[in-house]
C-alpha cells in the first residue's frame, strides 16, 4: 500500500510525521521525499545514500539544415519553447514542457530529442527502509515532470509489492500536490488547529476529494490555536486520527532535527496507533478497489 | 516605487504572520498576496472585495465522446498519462491534462476540443490597513506563475493610479515558477527563516534564487531562540554571503493566539511584548533597505 | 534606412520609453528620418504566463524591425531578437521615447552584445 502524507500548508509538521511514522511502521517499507522543492526528510532519518542521478525532460533541438522555417512546430507549442524568427529557428529549453508534439510533427525531422536537467533522484536505505528522494535543481520551474522520475525509481527497486511506501508530498493544492498522491491507497492530512491551518486543510480536502482515496486528518500542535478543525472534520467524514499535543520542548526536538518518538518517548503509543489506523484504511482501500 | 516580497522558501516559518505585523506597520501601500495556492493573508486583513474576476490559464483537452472513435491515437500520443481509455470512447483527466494540444493535433476525427482553462478568481479588495490584490486558484489547479504575474501586474496600477509608493508581496513558498514570478522586478526579498534544519536548508536554496536573480535580500529569523546554536549559523552565514539579517524575532505562543483573534501580532500584543519590538525594529530595518538596498 | 522600435508606455512620441521589453505597453516603431510613427500595442505579449519576451520580439520581427531602443531585456527575448538580426540598445528608460531616438540618431547609444536582465523582468 502507498500512504502520502500532505498537508495544504506547508510547516503544519508533515515531514515530522512522516519520519515518525517511519520509525512506527511495522510492515516492511519505503520512504519516498517528493516535496522535490524543499525536500527535508534526509535530514530527519539520515539515510545512507546510495546514488544520486540527474533526472532529465526530453526537449527538442534543432538540425538548422532541414528546417524550412514551416512553422509547424512553434505554432504547436503552447509554452512558446520554439520561435521561429525566419532566419532562425530558436529553442528555449526552459520554457518546454517535454510533451514531443514539435518531434512529432515536424514533417522535415528537422528536431531531434535532447535533454534538459531537472534536478536529481537519489536513493538508499534508512536502517531497514529503502530512500527514495527527488531535489529539484536551483531555477528549475517545474516539479512533476522530477516527481515522475522518483516514482519511476522506486518501481524500477521491483520491491512495490512486497513493501509499503510512505509518501511525503509536497505542501499545498496545486498540480505538483495532486500529482504527488494521486496513486496513494490512503492520505494522512496533517493540519494544526488554527484559523491558517483550518483553511488550508479545507482547500486540501476539496483539491483531493475527487480523486477517492480515502483521507484521516492529524492534528498537530493540538492545544494552541482553537477547535473549529474538530468540528470540520466532523462535518466532513473525515477521521482525526491522531492528536499530537504541543509543547515548547517538542518544537525544539524539532529545532534540533530529531525524531519526535525518540525526543518524547511518551509519544510512542501515539505513532503506533497512528500507523497502524493508516496501514488498516490503506489495505481496505486497496481490497475494494472500486473505491480506490 | 519599491516592491518587497517575502519568501521563506519553506512553508510555515511565519511569513504570513510577519506580513500581517508589516502590513499594519507600513503606510502608503498596497499589499498583495502571492500565495495564491493556499492565501492566508486574508484571515488577517479580512478584505471586502471590490472587484472579482475570473482567471483563465493555458488551455485543456476535451474529448467529444459523440466524435471519438476509440482510435488510441491520443492516448499514444499524450506524455502525461491524462488519456483515460478504459471504456469505448476515450476522455482526458483534467487533473493531469497539460495543455499542450499534441492530442489535440493528432487526432484524426478533430474531436478534442482545447478551450481555455477557468483556474480561479482574483480580487481587489479593502482593508483597514489599506488595498489588497488577492486571489485563489481553484484546488489542483494548475500551477500559478502566471497568476503571480497579473497580481502584481494589478498592485502595480493600483499603486499609480492611488499614488501609493510601495507594494507588499506576502510571496509564494519554495523555489518554483510561482516565486521567480514573484522576484521579476521586485526591489526587495525578505527572507523569513526558522533556526530548525529544514528552515536553514530551505533559506539557503531560496537565497541561491536571489543570488541568480541578483536581488538585494534581507533575512529575519523566526522563534529565534528555539535553537540558538543553528541562529547562530545562520547569522554567520548571513555574514559570510553578505546578506543583511533584519532581524530575529523570538519564539512567543502568544502569536497563534493573535492568528486566532484575526488580528496582526503588532495589533494584538502589548507594546511591551519582545516579539512586538523585534518585528518593529524589523520592519523600521526593511523599510530603509527597500529604498535602497545598496544603503545598508 | 533603419527601422527602429521603441518600447513605449504610450503612442506618442513624448511618452516615457517603457523600461520593460516583454511586458512593454507597446511599441512606437519610428522612421528615424522624417519620425513617422507607427504604434504597436504589445497586449498579446502581456497575456501570456511566460514567453512573453520571445512574443514581443516575434512580433518585431514580423514587422520588420531592424533595431529595439528599450530598457531591460532578458537572455531569452536577447536570444530571440539577436536570431530574428534585431540589433539591441538598452538601458534607455527614464527619457522619452524622442529623446531615446535622438540620442540614437546622435551614434550617442552602443548597441548591446548581452541581456542586461537577469530574466523575467517583468
Amino acid at each position: 500500500m502507498i500512504l502520502s502524507v500532505a498537508s495544504g500548508k506547508g510547516g503544519t509538521g508533515k515531514t515530522t510525521v512522516s519520519a515518525a511514522l517511519a520509525w512506527a511502521w511495522k510492515a516492511p517499507l519505503d520512504l519516498m521525499d517528493l516535496d522535490v522543492e524543499a525536500p527535508n526528510l534526509h535530514l530527519f532519518l539520515d539515510p545512507e545514500i546510495e546514488a544520486c542521478e540527474k533526472a532529465h525532460l526530453e526537449i527538442p533541438t534543432v538540425d538548422a539544415s532541414r528546417c524550412t522555417h514551416c512553422q509547424m512546430c512553434s505554432k504547436l507549442c503552447q509554452f512558446k519553447a520554439i520561435s521561429d524568427m525566419g532566419r532562425t529557428l530558436l529553442i528555449f529549453p526552459e520554457m518546454c514542457h517535454g510533451c514531443g508534439g514539435c518531434l512529432a510533427v515536424c514533417p522535415e525531422k528537422a528536431l531531434k530529442p535532447g535533454l534538459r536537467e531537472l534536478g536529481e533522484v537519489c536513493w538508499g536505505q534508512a536502517g531497514e527502509q529503502g530512500f527514495f528522494m527527488g531535489r529539484l535543481r536551483v531555477g528549475e520551474a517545474m516539479s512533476p515532470p522530477l516527481m515522475r522520475e522518483v516514482k519511476a525509481r522506486w518501481k524500477r527497486s521491483g520491491q512495490t509489492q512486497k513493501r509499503d511506501l510512505i509518501i511525503d508530498a509536497p505542501p499545498g493544492t496545486s498540480c505538483p500536490a495532486v500529482n504527488a498522491v494521486m496513486d496513494s491507497d490512503v492520505i494522512c492530512l496533517v493540519t494544526e488547529p488554527t484559523p491558517f491551518g483550518l483553511y488550508d486543510l479545507k482547500l486540501a480536502v476539496e483539491a483531493f476529494r475527487p480523486l477517492g482515496i480515502p483521507m484521516g486528518v492529524v492534528v498537530n500542535r493540538y492545544g494552541v490555536g482553537d477547535a473549529a478543525v474538530f468540528d470540520f472534520c466532523s462535518q466532513a467524514g473525515l477521521p482525526v486520527l491522531a492528536k499530537i499535543p504541543f509543547s515548547r520542548s517538542l518544537a525544539q526536538a524539532y529545532a534540533n532535527g530529531r525524531v519526535l518518538t525518540r525526543a518524547e518517548p511518551a509519544l510512542v503509543p501515539l505513532f503506533r496507533d497512528l500507523a497502524d489506523q493508516l496501514q488498516r484504511m490503506g489495505r481496505q482501500a486497496k481490497e475494494v478497489p472500486g473505491d480506490a | 516605487m519599491r516592491e518587497i516580497v517575502i519568501l521563506s522558501g519553506k512553508g510555515g516559518t511565519g511569513k504570513t504572520s510577519l506580513m500581517g505585523a508589516f502590513s499594519h506597520l507600513a503606510s502608503n501601500f498596497v499589499a498583495c498576496d502571492l500565495d495564491v495556492d493556499a492565501p492566508d493573508l486574508h484571515m488577517l486583513l479580512h478584505p471586502v472585495n471590490e472587484a472579482t474576476q475570473d482567471f483563465f490559464s493555458g488551455h485543456e483537452a476535451i474529448i467529444d465522446p459523440g466524435r471519438c472513435t476509440g482510435c488510441g491515437l491520443c492516448a499514444d500520443s499524450c506524455r502525461f498519462q491524462a488519456v483515460d481509455a478504459a471504456g469505448a470512447v476515450f476522455s482526458v483527466n483534467p487533473l493531469m491534462c497539460e495543455g499542450c494540444k499534441v492530442c489535440v493535433t493528432f487526432c484524426p476525427e478533430g474531436a478534442i476540443a482545447f478551450p481555455e482553462r477557468r483556474c480561479g478568481n482574483w480580487h481587489i479588495a479593502a482593508t483597514r490597513f489599506g488595498p489588497l490584490v488577492h486571489a485563489q486558484l481553484f484546488p489542483g489547479s494548475e500551477n500559478s506563475g502566471k497568476l503571480v504575474a497579473l497580481l502584481r501586474q494589478k498592485s502595480r496600477e493600483i499603486a499609480g493610479s492611488r499614488d501609493l509608493e510601495l507594494i507588499l508581496c506576502d510571496g509564494p513558498p519554495g523555489i518554483g515558477c510561482p516565486v521567480i514570478s514573484s522576484l521579476s522586478g521586485a526591489t526587495l526579498a525578505v527572507l523569513i527563516t526558522e533556526p530548525t534544519p529544514s528552515g536553514v536548508h530551505d533559506l539557503k536554496r531560496v537565497a541561491a534564487l536571489c543570488r541568480h536573480f541578483k536581488m538585494p535580500a534581507a533575512v529575519i529569523i523566526n522563534k529565534s531562540d528555539l535553537n540558538l546554536g543553528v541562529s547562530n549559523e545562520i547569522r554567520s552565514w548571513c555574514l559570510h554571503e553578505g546578506w543583511t539579517l533584519a532581524g530575529e524575532i523570538p519564539y512567543d505562543p502568544a502569536v497563534t493566539q493573535a492568528m486566532v483573534h484575526g488580528q496582526a501580532l503588532t495589533e494584538y500584543l502589548p507594546s511591551s511584548a519582545p516579539v512586538r519590538i523585534a518585528v518593529q525594529n524589523a520592519w523600521k530595518r526593511i523599510e530603509s533597505m527597500g529604498h535602497d538596498p545598496k544603503a545598508v | 534606412m533603419k527601422s527602429i522600435a521603441v518600447s513605449a508606455e504610450g503612442p506618442s512620441m513624448d511618452d516615457p520609453v517603457d523600461p520593460r521589453f516583454g511586458r512593454a505597453a507597446g511599441f512606437l516603431l519610428v522612421d528615424p528620418d522624417t519620425l513617422a510613427t507607427e504604434y504597436i500595442d504589445n497586449g498579446a505579449s502581456q497575456a501570456r504566463a511566460q514567453g512573453a519576451g520571445i512574443q514581443a520580439a516575434e512580433t518585431l520581427a514580423r514587422a520588420g524591425v531592424q533595431v529595439v531602443l528599450t530598457g531591460f531585456v532578458g537572455p531569452k527575448a536577447f536570444a530571440a531578437l539577436s536570431g530574428a538580426g534585431i540589433q539591441v540598445v538598452q538601458n534607455l528608460d527614464g527619457l522619452t521615447v524622442r529623446q531615446a531616438v535622438e540620442k540614437f540618431k546622435n551614434n550617442a547609444v552602443t548597441p548591446s552584445s548581452a541581456p542586461n536582465s537577469p530574466g523575467g523582468r517583468n
